[in-house]
């Protein structure tokens, strides 16, 4: 569909008004929308950090997981441009790429300096016993519908996987 | 309402003026940002997982040195004017406290609160470490902060990247996770006009101001926030050494700035800060914005030795305890504004009362 204004564009936002109790309908191309003063929601980011590595994102044009989701904490590149905060950690390794240039544009730096760390690790005996725990518990979570302890559960098990 | 008295240290030994060059440095804060390995962070998590990092916490806690004896509040379970309280005593912050229109009040936000350290829970990241010290005490603060952060870093996962560091949930505490900021109240490089520089000079240097409360508040009173802005590329102490060593400098320009003031206009600064006094002292009626500021002036005669006997404690007190929630908790009721107004004025002239005899 062509847009209404300039006949030769796209048209790609529907406008619907109601002007003295009649509807009127119309399909206008971003660049006559944006003329008119009207903002399509999908391109006004809400953070400037996230229009930022929005605009990175492009341009590398890397496809950042399977449907643009971390595949941990489900949260997308327009998640992160309306709130500025990522999901949890496994985004930082989901959106890599971007996540470099990002940082080296807000620290001037993209490599930790500070104190280096190793987290504790549970003893592989206790790692699987816990982990036949959670199957265990993840198993009944779902028998008994009680599906928000569930997807904690399988998050759980995911990550000591 | 919450008995504060109960915390270690009454939660106010970082107002007693002790610490290094406490006439013009109120306290020194450092934090560290923290999440933990197998959540969603905060802001994304439902609430049986942020319930789960508070039961991580609260069992990880006990025997670790700093925090051995601690009080904890439930955030998420006290009214709103004990959130305010804890908020304006700086133990808490806006967000965690549900007191911002951005972020409700979350499910699972509590804080641990040792002696002059806290653990915040469930904020922006599961945790927020931070060491509160009364004047300029940079080393000292971190100091006790590092070790409560590798004790518990040992007994719980933090997330971490091996090329970006601690993992935070904003991109700007990435890194170290590290924000160290002193509390300084500068009405000499107000007066002078020579502020404007001075905090020009600093975001050249990468460091940052902000108002009384950190991000997003006002400077009122003449007291600014210094802190470093980036957190990513530089040692931890790094980072403290430049904010040391620029705040040692910013403290130098504002004794210079007062000597400058008595040299030159003298008597109209001591009449000025004498009337602030004296509006402090006979008021009935006094606005926040009013208390700061004639706070400022008298604190600022105390340091000038214009003013004797009265001592930098009491007027540190001053100014947490004349605010709306510590108001309401003195007088056991919920306040008006115009209620509040009435009751700062009396807080401030009993409090100035008992100690007239010896301020002349």
């Amino acid at each position: 569909m062509l847009c209404d204004n300039c006949g030769e564009r796209d048209a790609a936002v529907h406008l619907t008004t109601i002007v003295n109790n009649e509807v009127k309908q119309q399909h206008l191309c971003e660049r006559c929308a944006a003329e008119r003063g009207v903002e399509t929601t999908v391109s006004v980011p809400k953070h400037p950090l996230g229009d930022f590595l929005h605009a990175v994102q492009q341009q590398l044009a890397t496809p950042a997981t399977e449907n643009g989701r971390c595949t941990f904490c489900g949260a997308t590149m327009n998640d992160f441009r309306t709130t500025g905060r990522w999901g949890c950690a496994r985004c930082y390794t989901t959106f890599e790429p971007s996540m470099r240039e990002l940082l080296r544009r807000v620290h001037g730096n993209s490599r930790h300096g500070g104190h280096a760390y190793q987290a504790p690790q549970p003893e592989l005996d206790e790692r699987a016993t816990i982990l036949g725990e959670l199957k265990e518990r993840l198993r009944r979570a779902i028998e008994t519908e009680q599906f928000e302890l569930a997807a904690d559960l399988r998050d759980r098990i995911r990550v000591m996987e | 309402m919450i008995d504060l008295s109960l915390l270690p240290d009454g939660g106010v030994r970082w107002l007693d003026a002790s610490g290094p060059h406490g006439d013009i440095v109120l306290s020194t804060r450092v934090r560290l940002a923290r999440n933990i390995e197998g959540f969603a962070f905060t802001g994304r998590a439902r609430d049986g997982e942020r319930l789960r990092v508070l039961a991580q916490v609260r069992e990880a806690l006990p025997g670790i040195d700093g925090m051995s004896e601690h009080v904890q509040f439930r955030i998420d379970e006290l009214p709103p004017v004990d959130r305010a309280l804890l908020h304006e005593r700086h133990l808490v912050s806006k967000e965690l406290a549900g007191l911002d229109s951005q972020h409700p009040l979350r499910t699972g936000a509590a804080v641990f609160l040792g002696d002059c350290l806290g653990v915040m829970v469930n904020e922006e990241d599961h945790l927020r470490l931070q060491a509160l010290q009364s004047g300029f005490a940079l080393q000292h603060a971190y100091s006790a902060l590092d070790k409560l952060e590798r004790a518990l870093g040992n007994r719980l996962p933090y997330s971490y990247h091996s090329e970006f560091g601690f993992l935070t949930a904003c991109p700007t505490n990435v890194g170290t996770g590290l924000r160290a900021s002193v509390l300084i109240h500068l009405p000499g490089l107000v007066l002078t006009k020579e502020i404007g520089k001075v905090l020009a000079g600093l975001q050249q240097m990468g460091l940052t101001y902000r108002g009384l409360y950190g991000e997003g508040s006002e400077v009122v009173g003449n007291f600014f926030q210094i802190s470093n802005q980036t957190t990513l590329g530089s040692a931890e102490e790094e980072l403290l050494d430049k904010l040391l060593r620029v705040v040692a400098h910013v403290i130098e320009r504002e004794e210079e700035a007062r000597k400058v003031l008595l040299r030159d206009a003298g008597y109209i600064i001591e009449d000025k800060l004498w009337r602030a006094y004296g509006t402090l002292r006979y008021a009935r009626n006094l606005t926040f914005d009013e208390a700061m500021n004639y706070l400022s002036g008298v604190r600022l005669a105390v340091g000038l030795k214009l003013i004797d006997g009265l001592s930098v404690y009491t007027l540190n007190k001053l100014l947490i305890f004349s605010q709306a929630a510590h108001l309401a908790y003195a007088e056991g009721r919920t306040l008006s504004e115009s209620d509040t107004n009435l009751a700062r004025a009396r807080y401030v002239r009993t409090t100035l009362e008992k100690e007239s005899g010896s301020v002349g």
